[in-house]
């Protein structure tokens, strides 16, 4: 009550100050004398915050005016009524009236905040759940106004490598979760000094007791599997996570006096953070992950926990379901549309959605013929071409070192991605950039083929922000019996690089095909926009 | 919980009879512990908290009263008993202990030494999702003579032929000399999924196996099954290759052809778990293959697996014979911290004790002994003016005055008389050796525990 007295003097003040100011224009003008630049300037910001506090007062809802208990003044009648309205309806809990009391620095958004929050209460009260409404509103004004705030973002761990606090950090935080640190091996190349580079031969269980407490066995299997290639691309590591899980859930069992949704997530951290010892995570997992978390923690408290586990399995089948395999099928619909009879289609390596496409359009006898592109050290275009052969398609295998003389021939480009960044770049294998790019060179379209749960916010513009180090000793080939680099540990001067990722600008891509469509490469942020609003 | 751990301690050390007539096997005592304490400190030092010992009952009473075997190993011993003469084979004994196998197992034999990284084994079994994992070591030659051999040692032993493919992890093709009446038969279908396959002879077999949960409840419906490395193993590496049962081609099923089909399909079934359908479509949309060359997907689409992991350095001993167990008991004092000669042991200044030789507790070592590359196991006494040589002096042992012993075996409770000479000799438990007799390779045992013809 105080505070609504002694704003209203404060606007009355304000007011009245304004009322000189104005006079004092009209004075001058009146008087001839013209304006000096600061006085001007500071009538002009004035006028701003003028303007800016008529808004203010428009925006909160007139719930309930208090009546004013001074009078106004008449000049300034429109807005005293608005301030005083402004001012805490009787409905509020306390949080609201410390940002209320802060109105003239308020920004739009804060504002916006406390009218959504108003609105919720409004409409938590009409089924009568009063106390819970409050609770919700006074959680949400609380949260949105700080995450509206300037926030510093932090680096993830696996880019900061070469940095001994966070190193430390990570020690301390797997230690806590019971989770063996895997060690870097080898030289890095000190342009990727800020990235893990593990070895196959140092396993992430070579720690573990062998019969594992504390971490689940299926997920043990998992992280082993990526270790060592076993489960390798986007999308099968998203479906081997999710089948993972669900074991777990599997045999989860609530601890007394624990609830199912807050327990259930913090078991899970630990895991996570074994998978990424094993193999860093990639884009689509994230996104599976922070889905997966999402409905854990939306389980209501009073649900059983066999119906709990339950309703989690459903999700995740449906969320494989939807997200993968269903989404494959529309990306093959929208992507025959484009390949017409008589096309040389050119693929890079192995991705599970474009050989999927092919696959589809060979069998709704489309006629084309097709040119793998493989490279270094991972062959996996081996892998593709086997898939297509068997099921009839023609195909030409090259090296990536032999691009340029078979693009000729080539009428589209069919690239998988691993993910979709913000500012449209596309980050898949390494070498997709150099086949875009040389693509662009010759004028042949190229399409990126890409599940929306892959889409994450994350913007990059090089590929050396953020990226993976494979192990080095795959570099090493024997050849006629000789093994050059069998030591390369031992001269000083070498490093070995096996890079993973690299992103592709969007100015070298032509169109993207998702689930939600045919979208051009800029419009990835339009995608996560209406994604977050769906959520 | 992920894996179980079975130790079988049954068995009987039948090649080593002179030994083990009166003191079972898993109580051999080794560097001057028990043999079974080997494997169990194995499963200890990996992280496993409880094993299942399937053992006999006077075992079972030695392992309850041994002191130093209730401090030094700290996991829970679940002994199982099993009747001596019942001749029950490790897979039988699997399938005594089926109802307390809730997942899968890691089977361990009593009589292995190993310091192997246990890791890579079970990292097979895991990451490929096999159905069974072993471990093999190349075979080390054994340089000590030993006692009561006359002549040089058969070289025609009965050797295993073991095939792996390229990568030398996958489990081709498993067979014992004893088997195979004129050659080596390999079936056309591993030639066309694996057409390189390296044959090995060399292996020693560390009776260590990782097998899926599915195998035991398989146990349970064959009954004829009894031996896991005779018949066990040989069975699933056969299976891996066998026509899938989808294909049913041949119509005349007869009666004896039903049967094998239905415990066939019993392992395939057994061996599916509830998410197929998932796993099926990561390793779909997964671009990894096990082999090149062919238009098959990865592991050909074949559900069971058997991997080895083959130890290229690294000690591995299955103390099973007499040669085997001199070995042992020379490399073995290299495994522990403890200080060779034990604190209790009271060992006279005016003798020399090497320092490769250990000393049991409780020991009495006198005046003008000289011990070098020998074990002298527990409350064993030694008088004056004894010679001992690359010799192992188990427990309760008394050696008078001015014997020499030299490169022997004196079992449990022999005694030795004043000034005998012994060179490769394998004195029986509880024997009395005259004074001043001289023996050079000889086995000398009691008259009733002489084989029956």
């Amino acid at each position: 009550m105080a505070d609504s007295v002694g704003r209203q003097v404060d606007s009355i003040n304000h007011a009245t100050e304004e009322d000189e100011k104005k006079q004092e224009i009209i004075r001058a003008k009146g008087e001839g004398k013209e304006l000096t630049k600061e006085e001007k300037q500071r009538l002009r910001k004035e006028k701003k915050q003028h303007k800016k506090n008529k808004k203010d007062d428009r925006g909160p809802p007139e719930k309930e005016k208090e009546k004013a208990s001074v009078p106004a003044p008449s000049k300034p009648a429109t807005q005293s009524p608005a301030h005083k309205a402004a001012p805490v309806p009787v409905n509020a809990s306390a949080s609201e009236s410390p940002v209320a009391a802060e109105k003239p620095a308020k920004s739009k958004a804060e504002l916006r905040a406390e009218r959504r929050a108003r609105q919720d209460s409004e409409r938590a009260s009409k089924p009568g759940k009063k106390e819970v409404g409050q609770q919700s509103t006074s959680s949400k004004p609380k949260a949105t106004p700080s995450e509206l705030q300037p926030v510093v973002k932090r680096l993830p761990e696996h880019v900061q490598v070469d940095d001994p606090a966070a190193l430390k950090k990570l020690a301390k935080k797997l230690e806590r979760q019971q989770v063996p640190l895997r060690s870097d091996y080898g030289y890095k190349v000190s342009l990727f000094s800020h990235l893990h580079q593990y070895s196959r031969k140092n396993p992430p269980t070579q720690q573990i007791s062998i019969p594992v407490t504390a971490i689940h066995p299926s997920i043990v299997r998992l992280g082993l599997q990526y270790s060592q290639g076993i489960i390798a691309g986007s999308n099968a590591r998203s479906v081997a996570l999710l089948h993972a899980f669900k074991q777990v859930i599997q045999d989860y069992s609530t601890p007394p006096n624990e609830e199912l949704s807050r327990d259930l997530v913090n078991k899970l951290s630990p895991y996570i953070s074994f998978l990424s010892q094993c193999r860093p995570l990639s884009a689509s997992m994230g996104n599976a992950i922070k889905y997966i978390k999402k409905e854990i923690s939306n389980i209501p408290n009073q649900c059983k926990e066999e119906e709990a586990k339950r309703r989690l399995q459903e999700c995740i089948d449906s969320y494989i379901n939807e997200k993968i395999i269903l989404a494959s099928q529309a990306i093959s619909k929208y992507a025959i549309e484009k390949i017409s009879d008589g096309d040389v289609i050119l693929v890079y390596g192995c991705s599970s959605l474009v050989n999927h496409i092919l696959c589809e359009a060979f069998e709704k006898q489309r006629k084309f013929r097709v040119i793998v592109v493989d490279s270094r050290p991972r062959l996996e275009g081996r892998e593709a071409l086997r898939r297509l052969v068997k099921k009839g398609i023609r195909c030409t295998y090259v090296l990536i070192s032999a691009l340029s003389y078979i693009l000729p021939e080539v009428s589209k480009v069919f690239l998988g991605a691993h993910a979709l960044l913000a500012n449209g770049y596309v980050m898949s294998r390494v070498g997709t950039s150099q086949i875009a790019l040389v693509a662009k060179a010759y004028n042949v379209p190229v399409l990126v083929c890409c599940e929306t749960y892959k889409f994450c916010e994350r913007v990059q513009t090089d590929s050396f922000v953020s990226n993976e180090l494979d192990d080095p000793d795959d570099l090493i080939v024997t050849r006629n019996g000789k093994t050059h680099l069998e030591n390369w540990q031992t001269v000083k001067s070498l490093g070995l690089l096996n890079l993973v990722y690299d992103v592709t600008p969007p100015d070298f891509v032509d169109l993207v095909i998702t689930d939600l469509g045919m979208i051009p490469c800029t419009s990835v942020p339009v995608v996560l926009r209406v994604k977050n609003v769906d959520q | 919980m992920e894996l179980q751990a079975v130790l079988m301690a049954a068995g009987g050390g039948s090649r080593m009879m002179d030994l083990t007539y009166n003191t079972p096997k898993p109580l051999l005592p080794v560097g001057n512990k028990p043999l079974i304490w080997y494997p169990l400190n194995l499963l200890e030092r990996v992280g496993f908290e409880e094993v299942i010992v399937i053992t006999t009952k006077e075992v079972q009473k030695a392992l309850s009263t041994d002191q130093r075997m209730k401090t030094d190993v700290k996991m829970r011993l679940d002994v199982v008993c099993i009747q001596e003469d019942a001749d029950m084979g490790t897979a039988d004994a699997l399938r005594h202990i089926q109802q307390k196998i809730k997942t899968d197992i890691l089977v361990v034999s009593c009589d292995l030494i190993t310091d192997v990284a246990l890791h890579e084994v079970v990292d097979l079994f895991r990451a490929h999702n096999a159905t069974l994992s072993m471990l093999m070591s190349k075979v080390h030659e054994f340089t000590e003579t030993v006692p009561g051999q006359k002549g040089k040692k058969k070289a025609g032993e009965q050797r295993d032929f073991v095939g792996v493919d390229v990568t030398g992890k996958r489990l081709l093709f498993m067979a014992n000399e004893a088997d195979l009446d004129e050659g080596l038969v390999l079936r056309k279908s591993i030639m066309r999924k694996h057409p390189r396959m390296l044959i090995k002879t060399g292996l020693l077999d560390a009776h260590l196996y990782c097998l899926k949960r599915s195998v035991v409840d398989f146990l349970v419906h064959n009954k004829s099954v009894t031996s896991i490395r005779g018949e066990l193993v040989p069975y699933l590496v056969r299976k891996q290759f066998s026509k899938s049962l989808n294909s049913k081609t041949a119509t005349e099923d007869t009666e004896r052809n039903q049967k094998q089909q239905d415990a066939d399909h019993n392992l395939e079934l057994l061996s599916t778990s509830k998410d197929e359908a998932l796993v099926q479509l990561a390793r779909e949309r997964s671009c990894w293959n096990d082999h090149r060359g062919d238009m098959s997907e990865a592991y050909h689409g074949g559900k069971l697996r058997c991997y080895v992991h083959i130890m290229e350095e690294g000690m591995c001993y299955r103390v099973n014979t007499l040669a085997a167990y001199i070995e042992a008991n020379r490399v073995v004092p290299k495994l522990f911290e403890e200080p060779p000669i034990h604190p209790t042991a009271a060992v006279s200044e005016r003798s020399l004790v090497g320092s490769d030789s250990i000393i049991g507790p409780f020991c009495q070592i006198s005046d003008k002994t000289s011990i070098k590359r020998s074990n002298v196991g527990t409350s064993s006494i030694i008088k004056e003016k004894v010679k001992i040589t690359n010799s192992i002096i188990m427990n309760g042992v008394t050696i008078e005055e001015g014997c020499n012993i030299q490169g022997s075996v004196i079992c449990n409770n022999a005694v030795i008389g004043r000034g005998a000479d012994m060179k490769y000799c394998l004195v029986g438990s509880g024997q009395r050796i005259e004074p001043e007799t001289e023996r050079t390779n000889e086995v000398i045992v009691g008259s009733d525990q002489l084989m029956e013809i």
